[in-house]
């Protein structure tokens, strides 16, 4: 046997077994093309030479000795920073079917050593957090079976359009329109949008294509789709174009951008769809945006305003502000008036137990257009995963306690509540988002669903890929490294934008038609729903049902 | 599903008449409860005075309640000037709870100005309502109005009929709503029964209204008294058609921009859109979502049919200058006015309000496409 000592081992030295995937190397099929190794965004696998003893054993002359086969394979590389992440490039390129990677169902070992030189494991990506959610588990039971005829999904007209904006009460509407008074900016918009992912978060080629897509649904299809900036404003030709109003530009505590957004106010040929004004994120409630250095592309850092190749943590808190009902009131006056008071202004929270408070602070607020909360299952392109992890609130009953307050007060109609975290998380996007409306949201963002979607995103909820941060997306969806996003083509991703929401809508239809809905979406319609948990339909305030 | 049916006229007529179309299209319904509603009323023994009294409907359930109701209503300053009984045949009713049907004529209160003689009335109404609940439910309270009559019980509308002796002409009407109830999911429950009263608005439905509890939690939100209830899916349409002409003060032809607005594409090219796109954002609680059809009587014996915007519910209308009729079903409008040119029948459309003015001389047929009339607003 080897002395142990003489064995290079060091408290990170890792096997693959501890690795979260293994690569499975078939030789048999290997034609040692090398596209593998090629592609692999995180060096995992290397070619290597490798030599096996074949002991050799003449009895005729009694002789004994070894002869050694020489053969070139694939090596899993067992370094952190170099462990497989399973996003399967390897298995996508070879032409033989010769290599993948598979989940390993032991516990991972390298979850211990992801701190290399005190360094927190950032990553981009999801809560990871498999199974289905409670949103999955809403049925649609209020089948309208007392009347017919009942209403048919292909045939009948449906209003599936949602409202962004501050509405007033109809006394006061009627007094303000008599008077000739400011009446606050609505929209009619699809309830489904596209939520906020950065310009340098995202790739330019993913950007332009979901905002080809986005225009095809308004201008081809008649479905209203917005889509959201994130922090990092938004390309200067854009502003300037007439998609603009397919936008909501979104300001955040880094306030990057916004220095070109207001500089192209006066060239604007419309108006933005709304703003939207981030003070949390589901994904890492209490923290700032960040781009990491790997991303501030020259593209990146002259929209921006800094330099190339540095971090660009957003503060947790916009600067210079003392209290959120301060800072709600400020800057969403600021904002409106920017714009002449044409453009809806709200705010995004991360899903709290103090919601409610800053919803009822909302009230109060004539121009405030709305809230949006995002809950613990929404995405991020980069944080600490702890925060990822363990940080957040579920937007379910968040949501329902933030409606049923409005409903107390006989204000669900006048602030309209958007949620978002984790819509479409195990692929039903539309059962998701239509459950959130009946329990009172007036629409709901969707942020992964679309780069799974429309992109191929190949994240997962077992931690598949989760390198958005670092700018190596096999995909090319969160890359700022052209040789990564030219693999995506704008083209194809406005393609999927189309296919995507002509389908979310005609799910929509088959959800409400059985429900005897189709002149307007059904917001607050809880007695639709129903759970087969006492405890959820106790909390949510639906029916249970098994 | 429920049967309804309308007649106005202007000869005070028997609502037995009424009960008779109810028969013609008993077809499809389970006749497990009767609603009626009278307006413009005459007792046969009695000179009712609409500008001086009020009528209370209702129904006591015992002899106690009856006694208590008496002292309510002088302890609240109400003198009573006639108590009409019907000649009740018990036999015939299947509740066996019934011992008084409630027609009693108050004098109005003096010296309250309109709209505060509204208010009194509708508090004392809810207040009574509330009584009985407090009481074992031992007093059910219909309406507490001038000239309205509401007459609601369980069974086959016929037989109802018979049981109270309405053939017997001791009470007749120029308007008669009557709702033959198809008992539902919510229970037998003489509160659920349509018509449903406010402040002079009546209201009747048949169908569902698969958008009843995000248009109840919005009403009630409200806080405007009266806007309670909602034992019944169809209660809002009542109240809707309240809150359009009372507190909005918009004319009636408003009320179907509210409960089934245009399109927006529709809208563009109307030449109130913009006004209108702003109402429908703003009452957008209110978009109703049927299949209904919604027929409504308001204080000056206007009568209105609404559809739902899909029209997955028919009603018709027919008549002739003078008599005209509202049903869910066409023999019903023919069974009521057989005396009619049956070819000028009309069905509404998603887009139209019938009305039928109090002149009773035509029928206006008015369409969302068309411009109205909005002093406020225009």
């Amino acid at each position: 046997m080897v002395s142990v000592r003489s064995v290079y081992t060091q408290p990170s030295s890792l096997t693959f077994s501890d690795l979260p995937w293994i690569i499975e190397h078939r030789e048999d099929r290997c034609t040692l093309c090398g596209q593998c190794t090629a592609v692999c965004p995180k060096q995992a696998i290397y070619l290597t030479y490798r030599r096996q003893r074949v002991p050799k054993l003449d009895i005729l002359k009694k002789k004994r000795g070894n002869e050694y086969r020489h053969f070139v394979g694939i090596r899993q590389n067992t370094e952190v920073d170099k462990m497989c992440i399973g996003c399967g490039m390897c298995s996508s390129v070879c032409p033989n079917e010769a290599i993948g990677p598979v989940p390993n169902p032991n516990e991972h070992r390298s979850r211990f050593h992801m701190d290399q030189k005190g360094d927190s494991w950032k990553r981009g990506g999801r809560r990871n957090a498999p199974g289905k959610t409670i949103l999955d588990r809403l049925s649609f039971g209020r089948i309208s079976m007392l009347t017919d005829p009942a209403l048919d999904a292909g045939r009948h007209e449906f209003n599936t359009n949602t409202i962004l904006g501050r509405v007033l009460p109809p006394e006061e509407y009627i007094r303000r329109k008599a008077a000739g008074e400011w009446i606050p900016p609505t929209r009619e918009i699809f309830p489904f949008v596209i939520g906020s992912m950065s310009f340098g978060g995202l790739s330019p080629n993913m950007w332009l294509g979901l905002l080809q897509g986005v225009a095809y649904c308004n201008e081809v299809l008649g479905i209203p789709v917005v889509m959201a900036t994130g922090e990092g404003g938004c390309p200067p030709w854009v502003l300037k174009s007439p998609f603009l109003k397919y936008i909501i530009l979104q300001i955040a505590s880094g306030y990057f951008g916004w220095d070109e957004i207001i500089r192209a106010i006066p060239e604007m040929q419309c108006d933005p769809a709304a703003i939207e004004i981030k003070y949390g994120q589901g994904a890492k409630p209490g923290d700032g945006g960040l781009l990491m250095w790997f991303k501030v592309s020259k593209l990146i850092a002259r929209l921006r305003g800094v330099p190339e190749g540095v971090d660009l943590p957003s503060p947790p808190v916009h600067q210079t502000l003392y209290s959120i009902e301060e800072s709600v009131m400020k800057m969403i006056q600021t904002l409106s008036m920017a714009f002449n008071f044409r453009v809806p202004v709200y705010p995004k929270i991360s899903g709290s137990t103090s919601a409610k408070s800053v919803l009822n602070n909302l009230v109060r607020n004539p121009y405030a257009s709305g809230l949006l909360i995002d809950g613990i299952d929404g995405g991020t392109g980069a944080a600490y995963n702890v925060s990822m992890d363990a940080t957040g609130y579920p937007i379910a009953s968040n949501l329902r306690e933030c409606y049923q307050e409005l409903v107390a007060q006989g204000r669900q109609n006048e602030i309209p509540i958007f949620a978002a975290g984790g819509v479409g998380k195990n692929g039903n996007v539309t059962q998701n988002g239509m459950a959130l409306i009946m329990l009172g949201a007036s629409g709901v963002h969707i942020g992964k669903y679309i780069m799974q979607a429309c992109a191929g995103c190949l994240g997962n909820e077992l931690g598949r890929c989760n390198v958005c941060n670092v700018g190596i997306c096999p995909k090319g969806i969160t890359s700022q490294n052209e040789k990564l996003f030219r693999r995506l083509d704008p083209d194809d991703v406005a393609q999927r934008v189309a296919d995507t929401f002509s389908s979310i809508q005609t799910e929509m239809k088959k959800i409400m038609a059985p429900l005897g809905r189709s002149q307007s979406l059904p917001i607050g319609m809880s007695d639709a729903l129903t759970i087969d948990d006492a405890d959820a339909a106790e909390r949510l305030g639906i029916k249970y049902a098994c | 599903m429920c049967r309804l049916a309308l007649k106005t006229a202007d000869i005070p007529f028997s609502p037995y008449e009424v009960l008779n179309g109810m028969e013609a299209m008993q077809e499809g319904y389970d006749g497990s409860g009767l609603g009626l509603l009278l307006r413009g009323v005459s007792f046969e023994d009695y000179k009712y005075k609409k500008e001086e009294q009020v009528i209370l409907s209702g129904i006591a359930h015992t002899e106690a309640a009856v006694r208590r109701l008496q002292r309510l209503m002088e302890e609240r300053g109400f003198e009573q000037d006639y108590d009409h009984r019907f000649k009740v045949n018990a036999d015939l009713i299947e509740s066996k709870d019934r011992y008084q049907y409630i027609v009693r004529v108050y004098k109005k209160p003096e010296g309250l100005t309109e709209k505060e003689l509204e208010e009194r009335l509708m508090q004392t109404r809810l207040f009574l309502r509330r009584n009985g609940e407090e009481h074992g439910n031992d007093l059910t309270v219909f309406s507490f109005w001038p000239d309205v009559v509401t007459i609601k019980e369980v069974g086959w509308p016929l037989e109802v009929g018979d049981a109270l002796g309405l053939n017997d002409d001791r009470i007749k009407a120029r308007v008669v709503m009557a709702q033959g109830r198809q008992n539902t999911n919510y229970g037998i429950n003489l509160y659920a029964c349509h018509p449903f009263f406010i402040q002079g608005i009546a209201t009747m439905t048949n169908g569902e209204n698969t958008a009843f509890i995000p248009i109840k939690e919005w009403l009630e939100g409200k806080n405007i008294p009266g806007y309670m209830g909602y034992q019944s899916d169809s209660e809002v349409f009542a109240h809707i058609l309240h809150y359009v002409t009372k507190k909005l003060d918009l004319p009636l032809a408003a009320y179907k921009h509210v409960i089934t607005p245009l399109k927006s594409e529709e809208l563009d090219a109307h030449p109130q859109g913009d006004f209108l796109k702003g109402l429908r954002t703003s009452c957008r609680r209110l978009i109703i979502d049927g299949p209904n059809a919604v027929i409504g009587t308001l204080p000056d014996e206007t009568c209105m049919l609404a559809m739902d915007a899909k029209k997955l519910r028919p009603a018709t209308v027919g008549g002739r200058p003078g008599a005209w009729a509202i049903a869910s079903e066409m023999c019903g409008v023919e069974a009521l006015v057989p005396d009619r040119d049956p070819t000028l029948d009309f069905q509404p459309m998603r887009e139209h309000t019938v009305i039928i003015p109090p002149e009773r001389k035509e029928l206006q047929i008015w369409s969302q496409f068309d411009q109205f009339t909005l002093s406020q607003a225009a």
